[in-house]
């Protein structure tokens, strides 16, 4: 557009345009061989659309491209174009990997390439796959761990960016510095779940969970970053995750050090959590055989409590399921009809309609 | 900070708050989409123009007007997208994808028009799609996500051709994708998400393996997604978004634990995103409508148990009248 009107200066004749034209692929001599193909919306295209200029010639053309099966340089300069008016169509993005590989095109250059469109467009499917697929044709990781964490750095939660990080460590083993980065992420933001499920993952894909050591490094590290930021869903969800399955109850002083958080770190996980303490706590005594009647009861009690607590108060939005909790906890352990607990209280019309 | 400013804004904003569905608004909404002057939008939508489809007429039928919208063109639209290799695009001139391949079979069951495919191709491009260790890519660029694996059998069941895939691997996939928490992400290790645990809870329904659910454990972590605006989020300690309303409230009715939400209090945030103006629902109150928000934020109503709405199946978020026509009843816990 800037070459055409500078030209018509030259030639001395006033050319009226209202606003500068694009170069348009329509008026370029090197595409007049190539007839472009118009937007197709079916047999009887009932709407009638209205495209901005640059788009429809753009797209008029690659869909010419297309058709022919064009694989040429101006094929490939093209797909750039339709890239930049519309980077999630997925159909230009396969034709550009038709071409990457028929034209042999240097792929350290369509690197550099991919790395500034995600750069400018960070949450599409689309270019992290592109990029997949050039790392795996390079075969060379070497830029992602960078590049990933610079995108992070923008947004610390980009789903797609996790997903990229999470295949290039896995098939390129590179696990060893991950924990750290992890780390340094939460630093900054202790509430990114993101951060703490890659946590999880590096650490069940390196030394695993079953190492004593390990698991109480990781209560230690939840603990402290509780403590720093008390209401967070991610640290309690990771705690829970990571000692499910041994059972809370098998982490001798737990118990007592999540007692001690409570007075002063109090939350609705906090509690949620405690109560998975006492319910795996009586399901451990059901299995003891000399086990403290009285202690039982005592433990039933203080769950039963902390369902009453956080249906009634703490966490009312969610009051259904603490008072499911509740009833079955009852369910289990109320043996023989002896009803000294406190009754949750039901709730009226909690059946789900259809 | 932001989940605080966003609770108040939500209550205070300059325009009274909207509390009663606005149907007929969204019906012309829809109606209309794609035939306004300012059509930059639809143009660079399509790239995914047969999920467009799918959620406009779906949403239609739910408020019972599907007759506005024009049948014929659009089966004829989707016979134009099948490719030889049996898979569809999402237009003219695109290339197949099992995510347009679901959607076109969704649309086909709507008008009660398989046959307007050719369903034997269909059945081998999905098949052809499935991997080795059980998982599915989403076509020949080799992408995989649990998504898929969903958009996979969706399309087999509603076809009646579940069984030309390895069913057993598929499922041996999806439990691998699993996480800690008890929800599931794109690939083994992703993240837990909402709308990837739609996919997978919807997979186990339709492949007949809900038992292999926590249902405790993931209907508590789906339960948590409601913050005190009553919205719903997609995963811990981001925002709210109105088709949450669809991804988290269907994978708790396929569990059978929907009633751990407090179904007032979500009610009242996706009415809120409506627009009384244009009709149609935004992702938040404030911010443009479009058709996927439109359908998941009627959708989610239904599933709340609006009756001005026709109910919805939580698994393939079709109407279940059409599901009943073809006697698919995918599984759901109680």
């Amino acid at each position: 557009c800037f070459i055409f009107s500078a030209l018509s200066q030259y030639c001395g004749f006033a050319v009226r345009k209202p606003t500068p034209v694009c170069l348009c692929f329509r008026d370029r001599k090197e595409w007049a061989d190539l007839e472009p193909v118009r937007q197709d919306d079916g047999p009887n295209p009932v709407v009638k659309i209205a495209y901005s200029e640059k788009f429809s010639d753009v797209y008029d053309y690659f869909r010419a491209l297309l058709k022919n099966d064009e694989k040429s340089e101006r094929a490939f300069a093209l797909t750039a174009d339709a890239i930049e008016l519309n980077a999630a169509n997925y159909t230009v993005w396969h034709y550009r990997r038709v071409l990457l590989q028929a034209l042999s095109k240097d792929l350290r250059e369509e690197m550099r390439y991919i790395t500034a469109i995600i750069e400018e467009q960070p949450k599409n499917y689309q270019v992290w796959h592109h990029r997949r697929m050039v790392v795996e044709w390079l075969n060379d990781p070497s830029e992602e761990l960078e590049f990933i964490a610079d995108i992070l750095s923008q947004d610390a939660k980009n789903y797609h960016a996790w997903q990229h990080r999470q295949w290039v460590i896995q098939e390129y083993k590179l696990w060893d510095d991950e924990l750290e980065f992890v780390e340094n992420l939460l630093e900054e933001d202790v509430r990114n779940n993101s951060a703490w499920n890659q946590r999880h993952f590096v650490i069940s894909h390196t030394t695993g969970f079953s190492d004593a050591a390990i698991v109480e490094r990781e209560i230690q590290y939840c603990l402290n970053q509780i403590k720093k930021a008390p209401h967070n869903e991610s640290a309690w969800n990771y705690l829970k995750g990571m000692l499910q399955d041994r059972g809370m109850s098998s982490q001798p002083g737990l118990l007592e050090r999540v007692l001690e958080l409570k007075e002063t770190h109090c939350s609705p996980y906090l509690l949620a959590f405690l109560f998975d303490c006492y319910e795996d706590a009586l399901e451990n005594s059901v299995q003891r055989e000399n086990a403290e009647e009285d202690e039982r009861k005592e433990t039933l009690k203080k769950a039963l409590e902390i369902c009453e607590l956080l249906a009634q108060e703490k966490d009312t939005i969610r009051k259904e399921y603490w008072q499911f909790l509740g009833r079955s906890l009852k369910n289990r352990f109320v043996t023989g009809g002896s009803s000294d607990e406190p009754d949750v209280a039901e709730s009226s019309g909690k059946q789900e309609s259809n | 900070v932001k989940l605080l400013i966003f609770s108040l804004r939500t209550f205070t904003k300059k325009s009274t708050k909207i509390d009663s569905l606005l149907l007929d608004k969204h019906g012309d909404y829809i109606a209309a989409y794609g035939s306004k002057k300012d059509d930059y939008e639809y143009t660079l939508s399509e790239y995914l123009r047969m999920s467009g489809i799918y959620w406009g007429l779906t949403v239609m039928d739910l408020m019972s007007q599907l007759p506005r919208m024009n049948r014929q063109e659009i089966i004829d639209f989707i016979k134009a997208c099948q490719h030889d290799c049996g898979g569809i695009s999402a237009s003219i001139g695109h290339d197949p994808h099992l995510l347009y391949t679901l959607s076109a079979v969704q649309i086909l069951c709507l008008y009660d028009s398989v046959d307007a495919l050719d369903v034997d191709r269909v059945v081998e491009y999905v098949k052809g799609l499935q991997q080795e260790d059980g998982s599915f890519a989403g076509d020949k660029w080799g992408e995989i996500d649990t998504r898929f694996s969903f958009c996979a059998v969706a399309t087999l069941a509603l076809l009646g051709k579940m069984d030309t895939i390895n069913v057993d691997k598929a499922v041996e996939f999806v439990l691998s994708c699993m996480n800690f928490d008890g929800g599931f992400g794109c690939r083994p290790g992703s993240e837990s998400h909402a709308g990837q645990i739609y996919c997978c809870t919807g997979f186990l329904s339709l492949t007949g393996q809900l038992h292999q659910l926590n249902a405790d454990l993931l209907g508590w972590w789906l339960c948590e997604r409601q913050l005190p605006s009553g919205g719903l989020n997609g995963r811990p300690e981001k925002l709210p978004d109105v088709c949450y309303s669809w991804w988290v409230l269907a994978s708790l009715k396929i569990i059978g634990r929907i009633h751990w939400i407090d179904k007032a209090k979500l009610r009242m945030f996706i009415l809120a995103c409506q627009d009384e103006e244009t009709g149609g629902f935004a992702d938040r109150p404030g911010d443009m409508v479009d058709p996927f928000h439109t359908l998941f934020g009627v959708a989610g109503l239904s599933l709340l148990g609006d009756e001005q709405i026709k109910a919805v199946n939580p698994v393939l978020c079709m109407p279940e009248d059409v599901l009943q026509r073809i006697g698919l009843q995918p599984d759901l816990l109680s």
